[in-house]
């Protein structure tokens, strides 16, 4: 007996949902295996890292904390994804919109103005989709490849704020320390829930999974968009412009992922560090993919990967793991979802072998 | 050893049946070919005739029957084998190497090592025998499609077969071409070799072929003697009903200029593709124009030109209803009223993994779908299940993925999807091609009664019976250029057939016949 996968004659839908599922189930698993070997008790390892970070209302709202910029950077990227356009340079995104929005946040120092914030928000959108706006100009000029060009710009996004916060930004008061001064309360996100860190951002990230769901399903650009993705010569037959959908793809993921930034640093951080983000726009692709490129779907595993972050501190705390054990499940998840995605399109069968 | 006699079936096949986790595709099928026969195997699309022929050739596994060759039991498990028992098969698409020259792409199919020197006399040695003319060292982009099938078919006789299977050979050739085609069959057939020859078209099974054998729905429905037939009652036996007959209507004259093509020429970006010299064409309301041609002569080219898919550098050359269109988009000259059926269905026509409704969306958004930006759905769906009645198209409702259905079906939900949008201009390219003969003639009347309501329509077909029922004028294209106009009344497939090959009054020098069959 040797185990065959044919094709299916329809994609199975009902594999598609149920296949993010079974990358988690298998990535608890594996991670309890993971454990088991490094000689923890698979059950108690089990317990610190996926019950312990949400045991009580603070975890749980230092989980929808992480899961802000996960979800705004996985629902900009998934409009992308969608038609085609693999913007995989999100965290760079995320980290020129920090800089754009923190620029403006330390050059009007102590201004009382209520119009700072919504400027620096702004400023982060518009930071994020200026550095998207490279490889778009790249590709639909040139025909570069987007996910070279967006992937490079992150390095060169990192060395930008290594360079101003060692450099010309660098609070003068902080012990040469790489880091700016702190935000003024004008320009900090409000916090939502007392007592916790979960703060307006939240409502961002919320509002442009709405947003995000209408675009993509309802309007006719989001289905100019996926006629592209999906079939260029139908798109072109049909007198879809493929560059636009290129451009809007990629601004979309970056306007969101520097809303991300944005919030990072005039939130739970409030100033700008050489650590901004411990890989979020990364970790949003899985996001986006485990979400099935449907902001339903995004919502909730922008929370599981949140989850991943912060089982990955209690890990290092409580089981004297190592914190990149969280970026060990996430690629496990990764890697267990491609893998059950063949499912959607192939059935298994038990066959005999034949002579 | 065993040998053959000659009432030892060369092939007979028994009781094969193939399901496919959606249809039937084979359902206890019964066939024999004798040495020497030349065997039609006649039958719609989706009757399973190319299952049947992929069994036999070794690609697929029946799930219940058996293959007797020459006498005896054989399971033929891989094409390889079935070349080694002398089975050999020219598929309808061909799977040569556009880069590589003819020797090079045969030599691929041969096992072993062996020298290309030798390897070309052969090919020669075979292609003058059978009347095949091709030049062994000439690069395969630079061959008329015929040619390429006279590649395929020397490729298959090298290996000295037995039964050779050819799948719609003559869908690409010119009339003449045909009848050469059908000189080296015959050639084969009286030095023994069998023939399977799978086809819809009906007058020429009666011409060439010994026996037929006619499937529907997966199941044998009949064997005939097509000499002793009429295409009429061999059409029942594919159908399963008559055909109907479409009827024309007087040709309108003097309708006003829907189309006016003048002096057009464009290098293409395609390093295969054809340029286009000098086209003038005009074509008017309440009139059907036909070009006619073998494929590859640029009418790729100009569809994309006319359609806008590929914009031209120029406004001038094209005009759409008066505007000079040269320079717009597909979407610009939509709204001026051109609708257009390309070639492809899936992936250029519709979108396969979209339902039907989201495929209404692709052309006929302007038909009031959208409202500040958003989908109606309600509205398109509207239109998509109008056009699923009155196009008779067979899916399982408006939400069925498009690539669910059969070819026939979607090209029906194309051609209705742009006819409902009340076209001023309507071009249709191979607008049957690969459908079957019922849907043929209903797509035939659709166009027939859209011309008579004062539509200007273009088709591109490489049918020549098509154009010569439906057009009241056929203009040529070969090698890029267009012939003059003909009235369809006036002329016959004997002209254009020779038209086809560039050789028009007035031509320039047949320069660069390549493109020629």
């Amino acid at each position: 007996m040797w185990l065959k996968f044919e094709p299916r004659a329809e994609p199975s839908r009902a594999m598609a949902y149920l296949s993010p599922l079974l990358a988690v189930g298998l990535m608890f698993l594996c991670g309890m295996i993971l454990f088991y070997i490094l000689g923890k008790n698979p059950v108690e390892g089990f317990r610190v890292f996926f019950m312990n970070p949400v045991k009580d209302a603070y975890g749980v709202a230092e989980l929808f904390l992480k899961a802000t910029p996960l979800m705004l950077c996985a629902v900009g990227l998934s409009m992308g994804f969608k038609a085609n356009v693999w913007n995989i340079g999100a965290e760079g995104q995320l980290l020129i919109g920090a800089l754009a929005g923190g620029g403006l946040a330390l050059h009007f120092e102590g201004s009382p103005s209520p119009f700072l914030l919504p400027a620096m928000i702004l400023a982060g959108a518009l930071g994020g989709m200026a550095w998207a706006a490279i490889p778009a100009f790249l590709r639909t000029r040139f025909n570069a490849n987007e996910i070279l060009t967006s992937l490079m710009l992150v390095y060169v996004a990192e060395l930008m704020v290594s360079w101003v916060v060692h450099g010309p930004w660098k609070d003068p008061d902080g012990f040469n320390f790489p880091q700016t001064r702190l935000f003024g309360a004008e320009a900090t996100l409000p916090i939502l829930l007392e007592g916790t860190r979960v703060n307006a951002a939240l409502i961002f990230a919320l509002g442009a999974l709405v947003a995000g769901w209408i675009f993509m399903n309802r309007s006719f650009m989001g289905y100019q968009m996926k006629v592209a993705g999906q079939a260029e010569h139908a798109g072109r037959y049909a007198g879809f412009s493929a560059k636009r959908s290129v451009w809007i793809g990629m601004l979309a993921g970056g306007a969101m992922a520097g809303i991300a930034g944005i919030s990072e640093v005039a939130g739970p951080i409030g100033q700008i560090t050489e650590h901004i983000s411990p890989g979020y726009g990364f970790a949003a692709m899985i996001v986006a993919f485990v979400g099935r490129l449907n902001p339903i779907g995004i919502f909730f595993s922008s929370l599981l990967m949140a989850l991943l972050y912060l089982g990955g501190e209690q890990a290092q705390q409580y089981l004297n793991l190592p914190s990149s054990i969280s970026k060990v499940f996430q690629g496990m998840l990764l890697f267990f979802l491609l893998g059950s995605d063949v499912f959607i399109h192939f059935r298994p069968r038990l066959v005999r072998r034949r002579k | 050893m065993h040998t053959p006699t000659s009432d030892t079936p060369r092939l007979a096949i028994r009781g094969i049946r193939k399901v496919y986790p959606s249809a039937i595709a084979n359902d206890g099928i019964n066939l024999t070919v004798m040495p020497g026969e030349i065997h039609a195997v006649l039958g719609e699309n989706g009757a399973g005739k190319s299952t049947l022929m992929k069994v036999i050739y070794g690609v697929i596994r029946p799930d219940a029957g058996e293959i007797l060759w020459e006498g005896r039991r054989e399971t033929i498990s891989n094409p390889a084998q079935a070349r080694a028992l002398g089975i050999g098969m020219v598929f309808q698409h061909f799977s040569l190497f556009e880069t590589l020259t003819v020797v090079q792409n045969v030599a691929l199919s041969i096992p072993g090592r062996l020298d290309l020197a030798t390897l070309s006399r052969r090919i020669e040695e075979v292609s003058s025998r059978y009347g095949l003319p091709v030049d062994p060292r000439r690069l395969v982009h630079a061959l008329s499609v015929g040619e390429r099938q006279r590649v395929e078919i020397i490729r298959c006789l090298l290996q000295n077969p037995r039964l050779l299977i050819l799948d719609e050979p003559t869908s690409v050739l010119t009339p003449q071409a045909v009848r050469k085609l059908f000189e080296t069959l015959r050639q084969l057939a009286a030095e023994g070799v069998s023939i399977l020859y799978i086809s819809h078209k009906l007058d020429e099974i009666q011409e060439l072929c010994h026996r037929a054998t006619v499937l529907r729905g997966g199941k044998v429905t009949g064997t005939c003697i097509p000499s002793r037939e009429t295409p009429q009652t061999m059409a029942r036996m594919m159908i399963g009903v008559d055909l109907p007959a479409c009827c024309h209507g007087e040709p309108g004259d003097g309708g006003e200029v829907r189309l006016h093509i003048e002096g057009l020429s464009h290098a293409t970006e395609d390093p295969f593709g054809t340029d286009l010299r000098d086209i003038h064409l005009q074509v008017r309301s309440g009139e059907i124009v036909g070009i006619a041609g073998v494929s590859g002569n640029g009418q790729q080219e100009l569809l994309r030109a006319i359609s806008g898919e590929e914009p031209l550098a120029g406004k001038h050359a094209i005009q759409m209803c008066g505007v000079q269109v040269g320079r717009m988009n597909p979407a610009r000259r939509r709204a001026l009223g051109m609708c257009f059926v390309p070639e492809e269905r899936l992936g250029r026509g519709a979108v396969p993994r979209l339902t039907l409704t989201e495929n209404i969306l692709l052309t006929a958004y302007r038909k009031g779908m959208l409202f500040s930006g958003l989908i109606r759905f309600g509205v398109a769906k509207r239109f998509a299940e109008e056009c699923i009645r009155r196009f008779d198209v067979k899916c399982g409702g408006a939400n069925s993925e498009a690539k669910s259905l059969s070819g026939g079906n979607l090209q029906k939900f194309i051609v209705g999807r742009e006819i409902m949008q009340d076209p001023k201009l309507l071009v249709l390219a191979q607008p049957t091609w690969g459908v079957d003969v019922g849907a043929s003639s209903f797509i035939r009347q659709s166009v027939l009664d859209l011309r008579n309501s004062g539509t200007a329509i273009l088709v591109i077909s490489e049918e020549l019976e098509e154009l010569f029922e439906i057009c009241d004028r056929i203009v040529v294209m070969a090698k890029g250029t267009l012939s003059p106009s003909k009235v369809t009344s006036e002329t016959d497939v004997e002209e254009i057939g020779m038209w086809m090959s560039g050789l028009w009054p007035g031509a320039g020098a047949p320069e660069g016949a390549g493109h020629v069959a």
